[in-house]
């Protein structure tokens, strides 16, 4: 890792819920255009750390930080919601159940935020979406509901929808899990051209062939801890630990 | 005496024109209890208390006291204490929040109902709270809650003959004084009749083709 500060910092995160502890004191850093699998049982808290990173789930303790500023910050609540809205304009979030708008077109599903947050004109904005839908290759769907499409189409628009805010740094939560396999692949693609193109990602899967061939690190998480981290090539071919041995070989089991 | 309906064609424009009344009462009302109904299930849901409270109060009032008495009250009872309102307003504005608070609890059902997913989507885009239900949540809402809305406005076109009591010429009011002059009662209410069923159907076929264009939004 370099010796500068580090784009993204997750400094002892601890998240309950009651008496259930999630997360147990989980740290992480990540570069900028770094690419960070995070792989584990359902349960294990990787969502929930992913989707601590925007303060979804805020942490009941510890820090993260994009760059110099501090994300989860203890702030009145209407400095609060400033600040937050302002954060999460440079984090792109992909769901796993892709959340596109229902009622509106793709295009306007793409450029809704842009407009309203950063005042872009209706020809900008409407360049902006045609920019970014080429780039999944959805721009011929650009005037369909989303109902019209089928999982992969919309989840790659959802990715085109983060996009267009111009993010510094893009959450995949699950991003391919609700895809009919012979979806996936195009979802992936996508994922691999944003990967050339040096965005910073956080991906948490369950795909592991994938995590391998883009991932420059992976973490397994386990019970609400890192089990054990690495470069992809170290954490699927020789892991150390045996919960993570245990886990790869239940999913390739289970993957056929 | 029998059944005369060549009466009819002399007071045919009283009654056409009453019709015309119910009509712009109805469209009227129609449009304050929708757009009231969803302020005041935003104020159910998303208001702080102090503010809710007094909404709360004015909601359980509106619906546990009779429409006729709410005419009453805002056309006879305001005047007393200085605000006069005209009888066409009086009917519009009763009839509109009376009907508003109705249409609350379903907006308010609906956008509950919404998935926290869309939420969360356009939160993580840095949408405000505000912002995100204004353009996500209400248009969604708004839009699962089209056919009982439908149902709320029928019969906001069938109450609108109360206001005829304070005096509105509309339909109903229209055909009692042509029944003053004539003194053909069953003609002109079958007339009526027939007229506010012909407006209904008007609606119904307007209800059909808003919740049309929005099944393609699906």
């Amino acid at each position: 890792m370099s010796d500068q500060k580090p784009f993204i910092d997750i400094r002892h995160a601890q998240k309950s819920f009651g008496t259930l502890e999630v997360l147990k004191d989980i740290s992480l850093q990540v570069d900028r255009g770094q690419i960070v699998a995070i792989i584990g049982p359902s349960g294990s808290g990787k969502s929930t750390l992913l989707r601590a990173i925007n303060d979804l789930d805020p942490l009941t303790g510890g820090e993260v930080w994009l760059e110099d500023k501090q994300i989860n910050k203890t702030l009145p609540h209407r400095q609060y919601e400033k600040h937050i809205n302002e954060v999460r304009q440079e984090i792109g979030m992909v769901f796993q159940h892709f959340n596109l708008f229902p009622h509106l077109k793709v295009r306007e599903n793409v450029t809704l935020a842009p407009k309203m947050l950063k005042g872009l004109s209706d020809d900008d904005a409407n360049a902006l979406a045609e920019e970014q839908l080429t780039k999944v290759g959805m721009i011929e769907r650009i005037d369909y509901y989303p109902s019209q499409l089928s999982g992969g189409q919309k989840q790659r628009v959802a990715i085109a929808r983060a996009l267009a805010m111009k993010p510094k740094v893009m959450l995949f939560d699950e991003a391919t899990s609700a895809l009919d396999p012979e979806l996936v692949e195009e979802v992936n693609l996508v994922m691999k051209k944003l990967a050339e193109e040096h965005m910073t990602m956080i991906i948490v899967t369950h795909e592991m062939s994938f995590a391998e061939s883009v991932c420059d690190r992976v973490l397994f998480m386990d019970q609400g801890v890192v089990v054990e981290e690495g470069p992809p090539e170290v954490i699927f071919r020789n892991p150390k630990s045996e919960r993570t041995q245990h886990f790869l070989r239940n999913h390739l089991a289970a993957a056929g | 005496m029998g059944l005369d309906f060549s009466v009819i064609p002399k007071y045919l424009d009283i009654v056409l024109i009453g019709a015309l009344w119910t009509i712009a009462i109805t469209l009227g009302a129609a449009v304050v209890s929708f757009f009231g109904g969803i302020f005041l299930a935003i104020v159910a849901l998303y208001a702080p208390a102090f503010v809710r409270w007094p909404f709360r109060v004015f909601s359980f009032l509106f619906l546990g006291t009779p429409l006729l008495l709410q005419l009453f009250l805002i056309y006879f009872g305001l005047v007393q204490i200085g605000i006069d309102v005209p009888a066409f307003v009086a009917g519009v504005v009763g009839l509109g929040l009376h009907f508003a608070v109705y249409n609350s609890e379903l907006f308010q059902t609906s956008i509950l109902a919404v998935d926290k997913g869309q939420t969360e989507a356009a939160r993580t885009l840095g949408l405000s709270r505000m912002q995100a239900l204004r353009t996500v949540v209400i248009p969604q809402a708004v839009r699962d809650v089209i056919p009982p809305i439908g149902n709320n406005m029928i019969a906001l076109l069938k109450d609108s003959a109360l206001v005829s009591v304070i005096g509105v010429s509309e339909l109903t009011l229209s055909a009692q004084r042509a029944i003053g002059s004539t003194y053909r009662p069953f003609e002109f209410y079958v007339l009526v009749a027939a007229i506010y069923y012909i407006i209904n159907l008007g609606m119904e076929a307007v209800l059909r083709r808003v919740e049309r264009r929005i099944q393609a939004s699906r």
